[in-house]
């Protein structure tokens, strides 16, 4: 066990244990180091199975929605990334903040297993980080990697080591920030011609198979109903009438999250046919930026968010398109 | 036995397609996926699991089943051609082939469903053994060698040959095709092969698992235990697990009006996961996640078994255990019901 981890379920059980909490909204043990699942803890014994190791990438902010509901207070530990998904669905009203405690908890950047399988290493039984390499063991012999090779994409475009929000926090190592230029991809594909982009968008998107775990994941996507899923609604589609019809999908759902995506990351995290779903909405967040000044959803839990604000210096949509103007 | 040289293969991929539609996996965006072989194309051989397995080609994602048209008084109904176009299958490996079973038992049963009838009739398949199987897989446990996989033909691929195994008379024919670009033998490296993918085999994590729990219990005692709910809780519904399912069969019935004005009577897969998926006009029998979870794995480990014989419907692809977004699968749920006896 990490130090980090000891910390955390030490922490877990004495909430539980005092009844300062009914839940904690954790990471548990799956067959391997890399494959651990979300999941609640309602007692202390429970928490033998709790894992916080390199590959608890996933984003628990969501899963309060529904925990929110139950009554009882709740305890969700959150990596730096995810408080900022938390701080907008506050802002939403899907998660009630006074039910819950967010533990903020420490984060070096989560590992991708599939990234590391496709580096030629197959039967993987373990993989451990240390000093920037990760050493990976597998049935057909080891191997070491060079971490920012096989770090997610959405730490290799960390937003940073700050937590948005917390009621205490648990960082018992300085926490270095990452070096990254996010707007890179998006910036390639702006020099792209229409034709070669359209070309780059049906190929990505023409693999699509309608799983919708991107959307299912999503902290921005809580609809009780989305419009995809009403029958009722004339557009659900379980079956596309040609290969691109997905693009409607996606385009309507990067717009559908436009200035409330915190670029979490987690629909590029989630696709089993590793789309770079993020380019859409990143596309977005640069152009909120250019057009309205910087901005970050989920900074807060409060306010506006640009799109829905209206301001007289706002720029002309006919200006946005041009793409002359810049936010003053 | 055949055998081809590696550098050979676009040739050999060139001379089938040539007179017969071929599908293998083929790289598309960085993924590989079945599809069809074209000259160019990018051919996948090397990747052990495409994302979606090649019952697409048999149960598309979604594929047409007729046609309504008006036109004044008149009523015209179209159904595509029931004659589909022979075509070959190429690089199905053996946990996949195995999936075929699994359906054949479901669309074959009377009332045959001739829209996969067809495509299995045309469909001349030539297996390829693995050779790198990996920490995911385990076909063991339902008694597939993926080393010797069946079909019409059965191939298997090192750095320098592609050894080629005629099966049926099907295979045969495809065989005499192709044979001017073959050489003799190849014997020796397959045996040494196949040694060496079942040594790893056998090594594997999931390859002892242990499924007597499901056999020797009553669907009741199963389906009442409490261990569901904690083990769907973090699932999101995506169907992501069914989607790449080489067995899962659910599909779904739709129409819509094209742009022609005609009414296209479609069927695309569906998902025991989606809450829509038992949406009847007197209500919805599964209304919480749990049950649609639990649904999935009743079906693959209880309900078909019951109705065929024994016959698991799960092939130990490891699909699902790779693509889980929440990293839930068919392993955690055995091992979670069947590890320790119920009281
Ligand atoms: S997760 Fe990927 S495959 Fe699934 S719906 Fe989203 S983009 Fe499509
Ligand atoms: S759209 Fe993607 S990056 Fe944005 S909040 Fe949703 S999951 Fe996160
Ligand atoms: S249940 Fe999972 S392992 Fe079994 S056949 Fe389906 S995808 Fe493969
Ligand atoms: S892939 Fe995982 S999260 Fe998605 S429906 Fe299947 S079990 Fe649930």
């Amino acid at each position: 066990m990490n130090k980090t981890e000891e910390q955390i379920v030490k922490r877990a059980a004495e909430l539980l244990d005092n009844k300062e909490v009914d839940k904690v909204i954790g990471w548990k043990k799956g067959e391997f180091c890399f494959d651990p699942s979300p999941a609640a803890f309602t007692s202390s014994d429970e928490l033998k199975d709790f894992v916080y190791n390199d590959f608890c990438g996933a984003n628990l902010s969501k899963y309060l929605v529904n925990e929110c509901k139950s009554g009882g207070k709740i305890a969700v530990f959150l990596k730096p990334c995810d408080t900022y998904s938390f701080n907008e669905l506050v802002k939403e009203h899907r998660v009630n903040k006074e039910k819950v405690k967010v533990i903020g908890v420490e984060c070096h950047g989560k590992l991708d297993i599939e990234k590391i399988k496709s580096k030629g290493i197959a039967a993987v039984t373990g993989a451990e980080e240390s000093g920037g390499k990760v050493a990976v063991t597998s049935l057909y012999g080891n191997a070491e990697l060079d971490k920012n090779e096989v770090l997610l994409d959405k730490c290799l475009t960390c937003k940073g080591k700050k937590f948005a929000v917390a009621d205490e926090i648990i960082v018992l190592n300085e926490m270095e920030e990452t070096k990254n230029d996010r707007f890179s991809g998006v910036e390639a594909l702006e020099k792209m011609s229409e034709e070669e982009r359209f070309a780059f968008w049906k190929a990505e998107l023409s693999k699509c198979i309608r799983c919708n775990a991107c959307r299912n994941v999503c902290p921005a996507c809580t609809c009780n109903k989305c419009v995809f899923d009403n029958n009722a609604s004339g557009v659900a589609t379980k079956a596309p009438a040609d290969t691109f019809e997905e693009q409607m999908f996606h385009i309507i759902r990067a717009f559908h999250v436009a200035g409330r995506c915190t670029d979490c990351g987690e629909c590029s995290r989630v696709c089993p046919q590793h789309i770079p779903l993020h380019l859409l909405n990143r596309k977005f967040i640069k152009d909120i930026n250019r057009l309205y000044g910087e901005f970050q959803a989920g900074e807060t839990d409060e306010g506006k968010n640009p799109l829905i604000e209206y301001r007289e210096s706002d720029a002309e949509p006919s200006s946005a398109v041009n793409g002359e103007v810049r936010h003053a | 036995m055949l055998k081809f040289k590696i550098d050979k293969l676009n040739e050999l991929f060139d001379t089938i397609s040539a007179e017969t539609p071929l599908a293998m996996p083929l790289e598309k965006a960085g993924e590989a996926d079945y599809g069809r072989y074209e000259k160019g194309a990018k051919p996948a051989l090397g990747v052990l699991k495409t994302v979606k397995s090649p019952k697409d080609l048999f149960f598309p994602q979604s594929e047409t089943l007729m046609k309504f048209k008006t036109e004044g008084k008149n009523l015209a109904v179209e159904a595509p051609d029931e004659n589909v176009t022979p075509f070959v299958l190429f690089g199905v490996k053996a946990c996949d082939y195995k999936a075929f079973e699994v359906l054949d038992r479901v669309f074959l049963a009377d009332p045959v469903d001739t829209y996969y009838q067809s495509k299995r009739n045309a469909a001349t398949i030539v297996t390829l053994a693995c050779s790198k199987p990996e920490e995911s897989c385990f076909c063991k446990v339902f008694g597939i060698d993926a080393a010797a996989p069946l079909g019409d033909v059965t191939t298997w691929m090192d750095e320098t040959y592609l050894y080629w195994q005629a099966n049926t008379n099907k295979g045969e024919s495809l065989t005499e095709k192709v044979r001017a670009l073959a050489e003799e033998g190849g014997e020796d490296a397959v045996a040494k092969q196949q040694k060496a993918t079942r040594e790893i085999i056998d090594k594997l994590p999931f390859s002892h698992l242990d499924l007597s729990y499901f056999k020797e219990n009553g669907t009741k005692e199963i389906f009442d235990r409490p261990e569901w709910k904690e083990l769907s809780e973090a699932c999101l519904a995506c169907g992501t697990c069914t989607f790449v399912c080489p067995t899962c069969q659910c599909f779904d019935i739709r129409e819509f009006r094209s742009a022609k004005n005609e009414v296209i009577r479609y069927r695309c897969w569906d998902s025991c996961m989606y809450s829509d998926f038992t949406q009847m006009a007197g209500g919805n029998n599964r209304t919480t996640q749990m049950q649609r979870y639990r649904q999935r794995f009743m079906h693959k480990l209880v309900y078909y078994p019951e109705n065929n014989g024994g016959l698991f419907s799960c092939v130990g692809c490891g699909r699902c255990v790779n693509k889980c977004p929440q990293k839930l699968n068919i392993v955690k749920v055995a091992k979670a019901l069947g590890g320790k006896k119920h009281d």
